[in-house]
């Protein structure tokens, strides 16, 4: 498959239309602007349930913006996004009209989504056990116990069960950046999305998040949707990868085919460039 | 509330007033101008190099500066009786701010780069050259828009001279309301003057601090 | 000298009813200026002009209007204009209270926007609600830059307080001066006066100080004791009010 095929290319996409059984995330001819400024032309791309979908491309292609307005932390310009048959940008409006998704709404749909961020970013004002128990005590409703001995649990998953009470800012890069896995973990996510985690280590500390994230992905049945640099990773745990440029897929594929032989010459130039 | 606003003597307290204003902002351009002059040096002597003048300057600014103003005033006030009180409270309000100033030099000097002191040693510039064409043009500059809030700081605090029977604007609300009864009236508009004074000027300061940068 | 102290220790329970007074004002008119500042400061950051707009126009007036006529205006003018007569103290607790209050809220607008925004990137991604995101993510780690600032006030307010005086409270400098009149030892009540004031600025700013340790200790920032002792330089509102964490 070259392209994903899109469910439909009316010039108004409805929820009904993109609903597709299946399709866990939807991305139906998104637009994202900043100022005159294009980022996301028209994009439209799937990621079925349980699936590994590596972005690559050039910087400025638009990757980290997917995330983002996956998220939430972002709003689309124009189009849907639709998250396991549910909108993530609109919501229903009076006489069965659709109105820009308010905070409530994309929250509850946000549930089903963890991100890990390329600064890791660890509350301070926590320690680790707490940055990892807080939201499944406060937003879950998890009683105490029971979140720290998934915390527990997670800790021992990344390698760091003895660091629990220490504080982030006494750990290296690498074990932050595991800590924030488990955080995003912690919350039982049905996706989980990485903004080039490992771009902010120290290169001796890469491979320790590697492990982990590799460890999740052949063990767990989470749909993960990464952004990186990191070819070699992402050729060891996609189903599929997407080239990005200019803020459209222009090739979609196997790892195999991508890496091995791309359709695109401007993929075949990214490559030869970062490998 | 059904008080009768006196339309008649805020009209007649507004010459009075505005006599006051002009010894308000005289104190504060004097007492603003003793204050960076001051401050300078004492940031100066802050980093001279024997203990015997860095440790007494640093106690005495900090004194000065954790102790009320008002206090200040009174206390010189009637130590020194025979002076003028107008020269007192621009004194006093000077020596005050000059221990904040000093910081704020402190700061601006620090800021220099390392670099640019090494680069006059390098150059064998004096002590005396290096600080005159080089140290204190720059920090100078990073002072600049402290000094105008400083000022502006200063403006509001002249009030405390009347303590010492300066007759600067609020002394002459407050008599001029006592005679005729009408403090709401003269108070108000001695508030609305401080504030259709004070209110551009601090504009006027952010902006400079935002071209500089700041 | 001898005069002075003698009568200084004769009359000791006059002074410290003048300290108390002093401490009232000071504790009372912060605890307002507190609760103002977040308020003004919250307000500040609504997405609601209309809400910025009150927040801005309050703010730049008591601001702009000197404290000294503030104080004089509740005093002399407001009994006149409502027919209601208010205590000294209480004229400089509400005086002291929003003019700070005004500075403060400067203090928590800017704090608040200093926290990175990756912070609350992170609060959405675990799916916080606003205020979760604000209570537990946000404010704990402003909190921390806003303490300097709030010291500085806090000591800017405290010698703020002789203005009572002149609205005849019993404050410390009142009593002081009253001394002085009976003794005529004017340098002597004057520079205990001054060592008084001194002494309160110190032991504020050692509390805020130990405040303030705290707090950044549950950032894990540690800092060493010799950072307890450390005198805070003061600085007027005017210009701590206008950079957050505008410690120097």
């Amino acid at each position: 498959m070259a392209t994903d095929p899109l469910q439909k290319t009316g010039p108004e996409p409805s929820v009904a239309d993109t609903a597709a059984p299946g399709h866990l995330v939807v991305f139906d001819q998104v637009v994202k602007r900043y100022g005159d400024h294009v980022v996301l032309d028209h994009l439209g791309f799937t990621v079925d349930r349980g699936q590994h979908v590596t972005l690559i491309g050039p910087s400025g292609s638009g990757k980290t913006t997917i995330l983002r307005l996956l998220m939430t932390l972002e709003q689309v310009s124009d189009g849907v996004i639709m998250v396991d048959g549910q909108s993530l940008t609109h919501m229903p409006g009076p006489n069965g009209s659709l109105r820009p998704a308010n905070e409530k709404h994309q929250r509850e749909i946000r549930k089903k989504i963890g991100m890990v961020f390329q600064q890791f970013n660890l509350f301070p004002n926590m320690n680790v056990l707490q940055n990892i128990t807080e939201a499944p005590v406060n937003v879950l409703g998890l009683d105490r116990a029971e979140a720290e001995e998934r915390a527990r649990d997670l800790l021992q998953l990344v390698g760091l069960e003895e660091k629990a009470t220490a504080h982030p800012t006494q750990l290296s890069g690498g074990q932050q950046q595991r800590v924030a896995i488990a955080r995003a973990l912690a919350m039982r996510p049905e996706i989980l999305l990485l903004d080039e985690v490992t771009s902010a280590l120290d290169p001796e500390l890469v491979h320790g998040v590697l492990d982990v994230l590799r460890d999740i992905a052949h063990t767990t049945d989470i749909t993960l949707l990464c952004v990186t640099h990191e070819m070699n990773f992402a050729r060891d745990i996609s189903d599929r990868v997407m080239m990005f440029d200019k803020g459209k897929v222009i090739e979609s594929g196997t790892p195999e085919k991508i890496f091995g032989d791309p359709d695109h010459e401007r993929t075949r130039e990214f490559l030869g460039a970062v490998l | 509330m059904n008080y009768n606003w006196d339309w008649a003597s805020v009209g007649d307290s507004l010459p009075l007033l505005w006599e006051g204003f002009k010894t308000t902002l005289l104190a504060t351009v004097l007492g603003t101008l003793v204050a960076a002059v001051l401050g300078l040096i004492v940031a100066m002597a802050g980093r001279a190099p024997s203990r015997l003048v860095t440790v007494p300057v640093r106690a005495v600014t900090e004194f000065v500066r954790s102790t009320p103003l008002l206090v200040q005033l009174a206390g010189a006030y009637a130590v020194f009786n025979t002076v003028e009180p107008l020269t007192i409270g621009i004194t006093v309000l000077g020596i005050h701010y000059a221990s904040y100033l000093s910081e704020v030099y402190r700061a601006g000097i620090d800021a220099v780069p390392k670099g640019q002191w090494e680069a006059c040693r390098a150059l064998s510039m004096s002590p005396r050259r290096t600080w005159q064409a080089v140290i204190l043009p720059q920090a100078v500059r990073n002072v600049l828009p402290a000094l105008g809030n400083y000022a502006i700081s200063m403006f509001k605090e002249t009030p405390f001279l009347a303590v010492i029977t300066v007759s600067e604007m609020v002394a002459e609300a407050r008599e001029y309301g006592a005679t005729h009864f009408v403090y709401a009236e003269t108070f108000t508009l001695a508030g609305l003057i401080f504030l259709a004074a004070s209110y551009p000027t601090s504009l006027l300061m952010r902006k400079l601090e935002k071209r500089l940068g700041h | 000298m001898g005069d002075f102290f003698t009568y200084f220790f004769d009359h000791l329970p006059d002074v410290w009813s003048g300290l108390g007074t002093t401490l009232a004002a000071t504790v009372l008119g912060s605890a307002v200026a507190l609760a103002l500042a977040f308020v003004f400061g919250f307000m500040a950051r609504s997405g609601s002009v209309l809400v910025r707009g009150v927040s801005r126009v309050v703010v730049e007036f008591f601001r702009g209007t000197s404290l000294y006529v503030q104080l004089f205006w509740l005093y002399y003018a407001f009994p006149l204009l409502f027919g209601y007569e208010l205590t000294p103290l209480f004229c400089g607790v509400v005086a002291f209270g929003m003019n700070y209050g005004a500075y403060g809220s400067e203090v928590v607008r800017g704090a608040l926007n200093a926290v990175p925004k990756a912070q609350w990137e992170a609060a959405v991604a675990l799916n916080m609600t606003p205020a979760q995101r604000m209570r537990r993510v946000i404010l704990p780690q402003a909190w921390v830059q806003m303490i300097p600032s709030f010291t500085n006030l806090l000591i800017q307010l405290l010698k703020c307080t002789p203005l009572l005086w002149l609205i005849s409270a019993a404050d410390l400098t009142t009593v002081v001066q009253q001394m002085r009149d009976r003794t005529g030892e004017t340098t002597w009540a004057y520079l205990t006066l001054l060592v008084m004031y001194f002494v309160l600025a110190y032991v504020l700013t050692l509390l805020m100080n130990a405040l303030e340790r705290h707090a950044k200790a549950r950032l894990g920032q540690h800092t060493g004791v010799r950072g307890l002792l450390r005198s805070r330089s003061a600085q007027p509102a005017e210009a701590a009010g206008t950079s957050a964490g505008g410690s120097l």
